[in-house]
């Protein structure tokens, strides 16, 4: 009972209408909007608003569903995302290269890496948003995708394997970068959130994992062995981005054997 | 409303296909409440079903990775985010305003529905999204915050700014209408 003394926040307003308010504190509400018009006034104004948006768009529940959103029609058509165990093709494919350096280029010039990392920012923001087109070659074709990106861009350029981090490669493509050819590489999640993997070459030859954004997108960038690696992703938290990072830096990390 | 988005579908009891597997039948009952909201969110009918169409085609194709839980929210997921990307894509060009939207000889609903369709336009993206996810498709709280990958503090404050932002949008357009008369 002392809870009616407790003033009714705008949170609860909301709640109230929302139907998210805990049983006991709804009549509290309800005797605070009895004595409160203003808060009345805005709580009818919101049931009016739902109201005017059911009248609006719940006529398009009863509209025949089109042809090609048929269920039947939409999974006849072949199926693009075969994804499998790449695992030998990899181990097959990779030259076994010391990758001894340590972090001694970690003083690398903070201008190039800028120029790097926004290249690959402009990447991901120019290719993540096609749905029909975002490669030159489909994840289907990984080892292909991952030989002719080594040929064109002069250092081991792989996709890693990032099903355990829920993520499948959609593929990659070669791209012009600042001092030469950069790889691009793009994967998604069940839910359509897009990462790209951007490599190119960098003038430190290893450095730590750094984080940069820029607008909605943002990235996490290390060089390893004379090549930046960018993992770029837009609207991810922090965490979910250093996840994928990690294990895309991990198996590249690998390579070495 | 929502029961009907949720009715069971019977089509295939006369196909002499093999059933349909338990999740393209759940996928499947969803269509018409996502067409609903795709075109809520994208104002242009054509738009919308193309986002309802990839929204399914990434679900069918990702039918193996969905293990388990809510197929609706899933579903709910993949059409924001698609919408987040195919915005961002548009965000340097024009914004066209269809010209019927002043047709003054509109009936009082259609003229309401108008209304509510260009205070929607007003919003920003995530704004929007949250307003129609709690307010037309009746999602909770939690279920929102899930899809938009925030905390839910955060879909509580952008349901309240969308709901002040639409009713400040309403009450302008009756103030001046009321002003020309």
């Amino acid at each position: 009972m002392t809870d009616r003394n407790i003033p009714v926040t705008e949170d609860e307003l909301h709640a109230y209408v929302d139907n998210e308010l805990p049983a006991e504190r709804r009549s509290d509400v309800e005797a605070w909007l009895d004595t409160h018009p203003d808060d009345a006034a805005r709580v009818q104004s919101w049931r009016a608003m739902a109201e005017a948006l059911h009248a609006r768009y719940d006529s398009v529940i009863d509209e025949a569903v089109p042809k090609r959103l048929e269920i039947e029609r939409l999974v006849r058509q072949p199926r693009k995302w075969v994804y499998g165990a790449m695992a030998a093709t990899l181990a097959a494919f990779i030259v076994g290269g010391g990758v001894g350096w340590l972090a001694r280029g970690a003083a690398a010039s903070p201008s190039v890496f800028q120029t790097l990392t926004l290249d690959a920012i402009e990447a991901h923001r120019l290719y993540v948003v096609e749905v029909r087109h975002p490669v030159e070659v489909p994840g289907s074709e990984r080892s292909h995708l991952q030989q002719w990106l080594t040929k064109r861009c002069g250092w081991v350029v792989r996709a890693p394997e990032l099903a355990g981090a829920g993520l499948k490669l959609v593929g990659g493509r070669l791209l012009p970068g600042t001092g030469g050819p950069a790889s691009f590489m793009m994967y998604e999640s069940a839910s359509g959130e897009r990462f790209t993997i951007y490599t190119a070459k960098s003038d430190a030859e290893a450095t730590q994992m750094r984080y940069a954004a820029e607008g909605r997108e943002s990235t996490l960038f290390w060089a390893d062995d004379g090549v930046i690696y960018a993992v770029v992703s837009t609207g991810v938290e922090r965490g979910r981005l250093t996840q994928i990072a990690q294990a895309v830096y991990e198996q590249m990390e690998k390579k070495g054997g | 409303m929502m029961g009907k988005a949720f009715a069971p579908h019977d089509s295939c009891n006369s196909c002499n296909l093999v059933p349909m597997s338990a999740f393209r039948q759940s996928v499947e009952a969803m269509i018409p409440a996502l067409r609903r909201y795709a075109r809520a969110l994208a104002r242009d009918a054509d738009i919308a079903d193309d986002l309802v169409q990839d929204t399914l085609v990434r679900a069918l194709r990702s039918e193996r990775l969905f293990l388990g839980g809510d197929v609706r929210s899933w579903l709910y997921t993949i059409l924001t985010n698609l919408n987040k990307n195919r915005r961002r894509s548009l965000a340097r060009r024009p914004q066209f305003m269809p010209l019927l939207d002043n047709n003054p000889d509109a009936s009082g609903t259609e003229a309401e529905g108008r209304d509510i369709a260009r205070a929607l336009a007003g919003l920003v993206e995530e704004q929007r999204s949250v307003l129609l996810l709690v307010m037309l498709e009746g999602l909770s709280y939690r279920e929102v915050a899930e899809i938009q990958g925030v905390p839910i503090g955060t879909v509580m404050s952008r349901l309240a700014r969308a709901r002040a932002h639409v009713k400040a949008s309403l009450e302008g357009e009756r103030t001046a209408l009321r002003r020309v008369k």
